[in-house]
């Protein structure tokens, strides 16, 4: 993969204790990257840097070999939808689409009208280019929001969660849509969010960004099974964390810290004892909280008719991580 | 070397915190200075009438405040909390007094109820007397008009206030077992009472700072505004300078003590609340008796305002002891038009009262832009205080100042000799205008989102581009508010120009006031009418956008 967006070091101090970085990625043509974090992980601050909102304390981006660390925003080439869409209120959606075209938008025909129709056919818009958009829906919005980001045909583009302001029984379908649209388009996007699911679902790649750090830039399924440290581990879908002799049990080493998914704990005839304590039925599976001989709790997925609440069971992982102990 | 941006925003803050210092501060220190000078200081300290004038400047501010909230605030409860027939276009008759500039309701007041005024004559009819029945003039005088123009205030304010209470609050007091005079006293005036803080405070401020009401009506009886202007009148300039310094720090005392009083909106805190449902008034007798005396005062409101138009119809020299006038036409408004020397005091004013408020519009959106990306806890910027400053002090206490700022030829110092030129008075109404543009435009910068500017510059539009494309049009209504108040306060004003106009540049104040005293009437009438309906209009322009 040759890389197309470089981040290098990229620093930005903001009190004395706040500090996000260096962070250091490398993003290929096309691709879609996830920037994924807990609230003050600093995700939203990378973008805004990228974006050249923010001016970074040390590091370099750079664009098809090209610097544009010191580039002010309008000089970046680079689109970016808002959480909030920013759609200017006092311009109806054909202006707003043609903000960036060098032009009006309102002259029937010319090549700004076209490109403007050519932008709202491409978010499923067509024909409400004379639309107030107060009128439009959320969902609608969000279209419009990114046919004017991607008109100016932008060298990369930017999201700012996304999806984050829609009704949760639109998201799903919104993702596809938008998936399916970037990769047709085939722009080079990076997207902030802080929902896992929405990370998998619409990123090639995902970088997991903790306390300001980058912990790992990795494919969904390498996240999820070959987490890089314990963060990512416990950040990244359900996990059960022991230590100790429930730790040891399970396959770990001394002094080590496991991590193991409910889904790879199953009940057998021999292995680590416990009681079951509670039990949550979600359809197709049950989890079970299991309290350990040595009093560690942990949660195993397994079919619902696997144990009652009170019995007492013996567990196996079928696949755990093994971690250092982290210096606290 | 190159500037990067954060040292051109710091240049641009330094640049016009630097400009309206020398607008706003700079007076007032030169002011102080020249009123240090010992015989001034001792001609003051043992002259009565100076003790005298400083202590009626501060009674009549606070009779004004007790009338004013006298008035106000019972009218607005009955406004706010009570339904009767005609209450929507009575409570907006209600705030006529205003869109009548200062000095054209003194006047309409005077030929209302002055000695030869239509109720005075009226009266003399009816009764067969040889004379006036009364002469107005005095604190009387100066209180009635006071209480008209400024119950405005409080009937404002506190129907605001009342807007916001939640009515379930009072609901729980009466749960409680509060009768109806308890949860007024316990609880609603509590909580309305940043609103009636807010009200006392401008009241005292405007009557503090009232000129055109003691100019007119106050005979022997001086405030410090008039004693100002007549001590510098009579050419002793040292002591109106000490006079004014005198005044400011009253002014500056009186700001203290009632903001202090102000605390905090705890309304804002509890946030949301439900309307309060209006109760209809059901006895019949009653109803029509509110009705009644709701339409005679908005009669009474309109009065001045019809009888300005009244006398503005009334030729030179046809009316002399008639109850009313025996010619009407419109010969008045002709003459202002056709002769050269009447309509220019009203382009004076026009083209004065444009730049100006141009001027102030201007700044506040240099300030606004340079203070839009600061975090909203950070400290009050010194351009936000400067530009606040000018609404603290009288406006005779500025025109004193730049006058004498402004008379000495010294480029080192940055001062030139603009008195005597036309440039002066425009200067002036700009630093009166600065609070005015100032607030609503910041307000304005506020309530912008700061991602629609981001969204400008990542679709490659520069600073400059997106400032014009996106900033300009959402700020237009804000400019439109701002920008009308100010022009009608300048097109109207009377207190600093009579202070600093020169002949070629008279103001349409100043030209009423000439007017009256050759006694044409209907031209100064008629000059009032123009500046009304001007002031009418702008604020409706602007209100509407």
């Amino acid at each position: 993969m040759t890389v197309f967006l470089e981040v290098a070091e990229l620093t930005k101090q903001w009190a004395h204790t706040v500090t996000v970085g260096p962070v250091s990625l490398g993003i290929g043509r096309g691709e879609i990257v996830a920037l994924l974090g807990p609230s003050g992980s600093g995700k939203t601050t990378i973008l805004r840097l990228l974006a050249g909102f923010e001016t970074p304390d040390a590091g370099r981006i750079a664009v098809e070999g090209e610097d544009v660390t010191a580039a002010p925003p309008a000089g970046r080439r680079f689109g970016m939808v808002f959480q909030h869409y920013a759609l200017f209120p006092h311009l109806d959606v054909g202006e707003n689409v043609a903000f960036g075209l060098g032009g009006r938008g309102k002259g029937e025909g010319g090549p700004v009208a076209s490109k403007v129709a050519e932008a709202l056919a491409l978010v499923d818009l067509v024909g409400f280019e004379r639309r107030p958009v107060q009128e439009l829906s959320g969902g609608q919005q969000q279209r419009v929001a990114l046919a004017r980001a991607l008109a100016p045909e932008p060298r990369v583009l930017l999201l700012d969660e996304p999806l984050s302001n829609l009704d949760p029984t639109l998201r799903e379908r919104t993702r596809r849509e938008l998936r399916a649209l970037i990769q047709r388009v085939g722009i080079t996007t990076l997207f902030v969010t802080h929902e896992q699911e929405e990370a998998f679902d619409l990123g090639d790649r995902v970088a997991v960004l903790n306390a300001g750090k980058l912990e790992q830039l990795a494919t969904p399924d390498e996240l999820y099974e070959r987490p890089a440290t314990l963060f990512v581990a416990t950040f990244v879908g359900r996990a059960n964390v022991l230590r100790g002799p429930a730790a040891r049990a399970l396959g770990g080493r001394d002094g080590e810290v496991v991590v193991v998914r409910p889904e790879r704990l199953r009940f057998t005839d021999a292995g680590f004892p416990g009681i079951v304590r509670e039990r949550r039925y979600t359809g197709p599976a049950a989890f079970y909280v299991v309290e350990g001989d040595d009093g560690a709790r942990f949660e195993v997925q397994a079919e619902p008719g696997a144990a009652r609440v009170g019995e007492r069971v013996y567990v196996q992982a079928a696949r755990m991580i093994g971690f250092a102990e982290p210096a606290s | 070397m190159s500037v990067t941006p954060r040292q051109r925003r710091a240049l641009g803050e330094l640049a016009l915190t630097l400009l309206l210092a020398w607008l706003v501060v700079y007076p007032i220190a030169i002011l102080t200075l020249g009123a240090a000078d010992r015989e001034a200081i001792h001609t003051f300290v043992t002259h009565p009438g100076e003790w005298g004038a400083l202590w009626a400047s501060i009674w009549i501010s606070v009779a004004s405040v007790v009338l004013a909230g006298g008035i106000g605030i019972p009218l607005a409860f009955l406004f706010e909390w009570l339904d009767f027939p005609g209450r929507r276009t009575l409570g907006t008759l209600i705030a006529l007094p205003a869109v009548l500039p200062p000095f054209v309701g003194v006047i309409a007041f005077l030929f209302l109820y002055g000695e030869s005024g239509f109720v005075a004559r009226a009266v003399q009819a009816v009764f067969g007397l040889e004379q006036s029945p009364w002469r107005l003039q005095g604190a009387g005088a100066i209180l009635l008009v006071h209480a008209y123009s400024m119950y405005v205030y409080f009937y404002l304010f506190t129907r605001a206030g009342l807007a916001k209470l939640d009515w379930s609050m009072l609901e729980a007091a009466q749960a409680l077992g509060a009768g109806r005079w308890a949860t007024l006293r316990r609880v609603t005036l509590p909580l309305i009472r940043p609103s009636l803080a807010g009200a006392t405070l401008l009241v005292f401020m405007t009557a503090l700072g009232s000129f055109s009401a003691p100019y007119v009506f106050g005979g022997g009886f001086r405030v410090m505004t008039t004693q100002i202007v007549a001590s510098k009148l009579n050419g002793e300039l040292a002591l109106a300078t000490v006079e004014t310094v005198v005044l400011a720090l009253v002014a500056i005392i009186g700001l203290a003590l009632l903001r202090r009083g102000e605390g905090d909106d705890v309304l804002v805190a509890l946030g949301k609340g439900t309307a309060p449902r209006r109760r209809p008034i059901r006895r019949a007798g009653v109803r029509g008796l509110a009705t009644a005396a709701g339409w005679l005062f908005a009669v009474l409101l309109l009065l001045p305002h019809l009888t300005l138009g009244l006398v503005s119809l009334v030729p030179y020299g046809t009316w002399t002891t008639e109850t009313l006038p025996p010619v009407v036409s419109l010969v008045n408004y002709q003459r202002l038009f056709a002769e050269p020397a009447r309509l220019e005091p009203l382009l004076n004013s026009a083209w004065m009262a444009a730049a100006s408020t141009l001027a102030a519009l201007a700044l506040a959106l240099a300030a606004g832009e340079l203070l839009r990306r600061r975090s909203p806890g950070a400290w009050r910027h010194p351009i936000e205080s400067l530009l606040a400053l000018p609404w603290a002090l009288p406006g005779t206490v500025f025109a004193i100042a730049l006058a004498a700022t402004f008379s000495v030829h010294s480029p080192l110092t940055l001062r030139w000799v603009l008195v005597g030129s036309v440039a002066l008075l425009p200067l002036a109404y700009v630093v009166r205008n600065l609070p005015i543009t100032g607030r609503a435009v910041l307000a304005g910068f506020r309530q912008l989102d700061p991602a629609l500017e981001e969204a400008a510059a990542s679709l490659g539009a520069g600073r400059w581009a997106a400032f014009r494309r996106v900033t300009l049009p959402l700020l237009t209504p804000a400019l439109a508010a701002g920008g009308s108040l100010a022009f009608i306060a300048a097109l109207g004003d009377f207190v600093t120009s009579i202070v600093l106009y020169t002949y070629d540049n008279r103001p349409i104040s100043i030209e009423i006031m000439s007017s009256l005293r050759v006694s044409e009437l209907g031209i100064a009438a008629a000059f009032g009418v123009i500046l009304m309906v001007a002031s009418a209009l702008v604020l409706g322009v602007g209100a509407r956008r």
